[in-house]
């Protein structure tokens, strides 16, 4: 069945994202990194499982719980990482913090943190592609709590009117913020949604790293060749927080430990040993290569410098003679 | 022969979308309607659907549209029905447009026009004819231009277009048909304010529908003997202090005429700065001529004595003369 590379791959990197997150967990903790933080533990799979079947040219615009996203993009957790630190050499030049990383070079488009605020400026990439005739695709990621959004609505009705080349990745985790979906949206049929405006749709299972990688990759391939946009449920949910303010009041301990029991990472690894694609030796060596990345990360941004003061004013307004249209 | 600023923001726009493939007008009914304000008509004959496109009524999700089509390198033109409409995408501009390149520590330009109408005048009463002009001039990354004569309805809005950040652009309702003899259209100045009459006495400043209006009373107040600068703002951020100063060290008086509501008005802005950097130039308190604080009514007598009006002007620049010195320009 699986290929034992893409199984090396996906593992690494929901590996990598884990361990990034619960780093970062902790330096919340001892005050490193402020503000607003969202972390990914429980989610892994759906970012990397559908991520890798974007091509390289491809965009991404994601929300505040974004550093699975921007990492596995390809920015380097170092400059994720000092962002984070609110360091110059951060991915957003310390302007952006953990909800606002970007990478113009990578094609990352954020780091947007108005729920659902994302979508049209997804739809607009891609509506620059479709006009431009250029072959390429714009991925946007967002909750389920981005639905009951109008710019959802809106954004689904005119790229399926225009045929724009966008996916529409809904990390389905249950909860916005503290208010289940059953409380917030009278459909929870999501597929049955994105379907009432026309765009083709399917679900994953948000915890499972294949499902994910499979589903995106019909959604790529129909967009590809046929055009328009199309949605995906992944089915997920987040082991942790909303952030790190949050008591998690709304919602039972047991239900937690019942996802957990599916927690995407150790699934896959029991699957992939049991398959005879990946030995025990293979996964120790991925956490010891994570945990080397984390550290030169976390060195690397403990190691960066605060921008001056009298700067503050700098990328408000482009400067004269500095156009960097992408 | 006679130019109307609706021809010019039309030729402004067809002129634009001839020299740049990039150029795209995104509105509603920009297309086979031709423009609320008939500003596009004929557009979509000439350039086709792909490029003249009609959007649904989706205000928060085109205007987001444009910006992500601006940074994926188009030149769009998002046409917004009149600045009421606008408040269903002040997400859009102000958290993504005008927040994106700073949030990305300039990682990114947005190179997007939105054009509306703005302004009373036409009974269109509460939701159609407000001037909130002073809601996006707050904000840092956009520029706010409201062009008021035929050459800068044209002018500003091609060089808006060249422009690599977010142009917010208000057309007032009252200047549409407004008609001058113009021989070519230009690309004009988006920078800095003009004086459109030049006198001693008293600083007229204001924007968009009001200039016509201040224009009027400086013309009364000249037959009384008072002699007046008029400043048309034409961008209202960023302010063009230089322009505003130099006159008030002339005149030492200043009536400013703004649309807006009075409170936290840009004529309250544009009171504070003169304050801050020439307050001893001053011979008198600076007057305010701004919309009474109402909804606009639709019932024609109450929607003009709502609006500023030359006669109240007039009334406000008296106002400055001490009693007895009136009419003359000493002091």
């Amino acid at each position: 069945m699986t290929d034992p590379e893409l199984a090396r791959a996906l593992l690494t990197d929901m590996i990598r994202v884990r361990r990034m997150e619960e780093k970062c967990a902790e330096l919340y903790s001892a005050g490193k990194i402020r503000g607003f933080l969202h972390l990914y533990v429980g989610e892994e799979a759906v970012a990397t499982g559908s991520l890798r079947a974007l091509g390289s040219g491809d965009a991404v615009v994601a929300t505040y719980r974004e550093h699975a996203h921007a990492l596995l993009r390809g920015v380097p957790m170092t400059t994720i990482m000092a962002e984070m630190f609110g360091k110059q050499e951060g991915c957003s030049g310390g302007r952006g913090g953990s909800m606002h990383l970007f990478d113009a070079g990578r094609r990352f488009y954020g780091g947007n943190a108005i729920v659902a605020g994302g979508l049209p400026l997804a739809a607009g990439l891609a509506f620059a592609d479709a006009q431009l005739n250029r072959k390429r695709l714009t991925a946007c990621y967002f909750g389920e709590g981005a639905i009951a959004e109008g710019a959802f609505h809106e954004s689904m009705n005119m790229a399926e009117l225009w045929q724009l080349p966008v996916l529409f990745c809904c990390e389905n985790n249950r909860y916005a913020m503290g208010t289940a979906i059953d409380r917030e949206l009278s459909q929870v049929d999501l597929v049955a949604k994105a379907e009432s405006y026309r765009v083709p749709a399917a679900s994953a299972d948000g915890m499972d790293v294949l499902d994910c990688h499979r589903v995106m990759k019909q959604a790529v391939e129909h967009s590809r060749t046929e055009g328009g946009p199309f949605f995906i449920e992944f089915r997920t949910y987040r082991f942790r927080p909303h952030s790190m303010f949050d008591p998690e009041l709304y919602r039972e301990k047991a239900e937690v430990a019942t996802w957990r029991e599916r927690d995407p990472i150790r699934l896959f690894t029991e699957t992939s040993i049991a398959e005879g694609l990946l030995t025990d030796d293979d996964i120790a060596a991925m956490e010891l290569s994570a945990a080397a990345e984390i550290t030169e990360a976390v060195a690397y941004a403990e190691a960066g410098t605060l921008e001056s003061v009298d700067t503050l004013g700098r990328h408000v307004t482009t400067p004269v003679g500095a156009e960097n249209l992408r | 022969m006679k130019t109307t600023y609706r021809s010019a923001v039309h030729d402004a726009i067809a002129d634009a979308m001839r020299a740049d493939e990039r150029v795209v007008l995104l509105g509603e009914d920009v297309g086979r309607y031709g423009g609320t304000y008939a500003a596009s008509k004929g557009l979509l004959a000439e350039f086709g659907p792909e490029r003249v496109r009609d959007t649904p009524l989706s205000e928060l999700g085109f205007v987001g549209i444009g910006i992500g089509a601006a940074v994926g390198g188009l030149r769009p033109i998002v046409e917004v029905m009149t600045v009421n409409f606008s408040l269903l995408a002040l997400d859009q501009i102000v958290n993504t447009a005008a927040a994106l390149r700073h949030m990305s520590g300039g990682q990114f330009s947005v190179p997007l026009v939105v054009r509306m109408a703005t302004g009373a005048g036409r009974q269109l009463a509460a939701q159609h004819s407000h001037s909130l002009e002073n809601w996006y001039a707050h904000i840092p990354g956009i520029t706010v231009l409201a062009p008021v004569t035929v050459a800068d309805a044209y002018g500003m809005l091609r060089t808006a277009l060249t422009h690599p950040d977010p142009v917010m652009v208000f057309e007032h309702v009252a200047l549409y048909n407004t008609a001058s003899d113009i021989e070519a259209l230009v690309p004009t100045d988006i920078t800095g304010a003009a004086v459109r009459r030049t006198g001693e006495d008293v600083t007229l400043i204001s924007y968009g529908g009001c200039v016509p209006k201040a224009l009027d009373a400086a013309e009364e107040l000249a037959r009384d003997g008072i002699s007046c600068e008029v400043i048309d703002l034409r961008v209202l951020r960023p302010l063009d202090d230089g322009t505003i100063l130099e006159s008030v060290r002339k005149t030492h008086r200043v009536v400013v005429v703004d649309e807006g509501w009075h409170t936290g008005s840009l004529a309250g802005e544009i009171s504070a700065r003169i304050v801050e950097q020439a307050f001893y130039e001053l011979d008198a308190p600076i007057a305010r001529v701004c919309t009474a604080e109402v909804p606009i009514p639709y019932a024609k007598h109450l929607e003009q004595a709502a609006l500023p009006q030359p006669g109240k002007i007039v009334a406000a620049a008296r106002g400055l003369f001490g009693a007895g010195r009136a009419g003359t320009n000493e002091g």
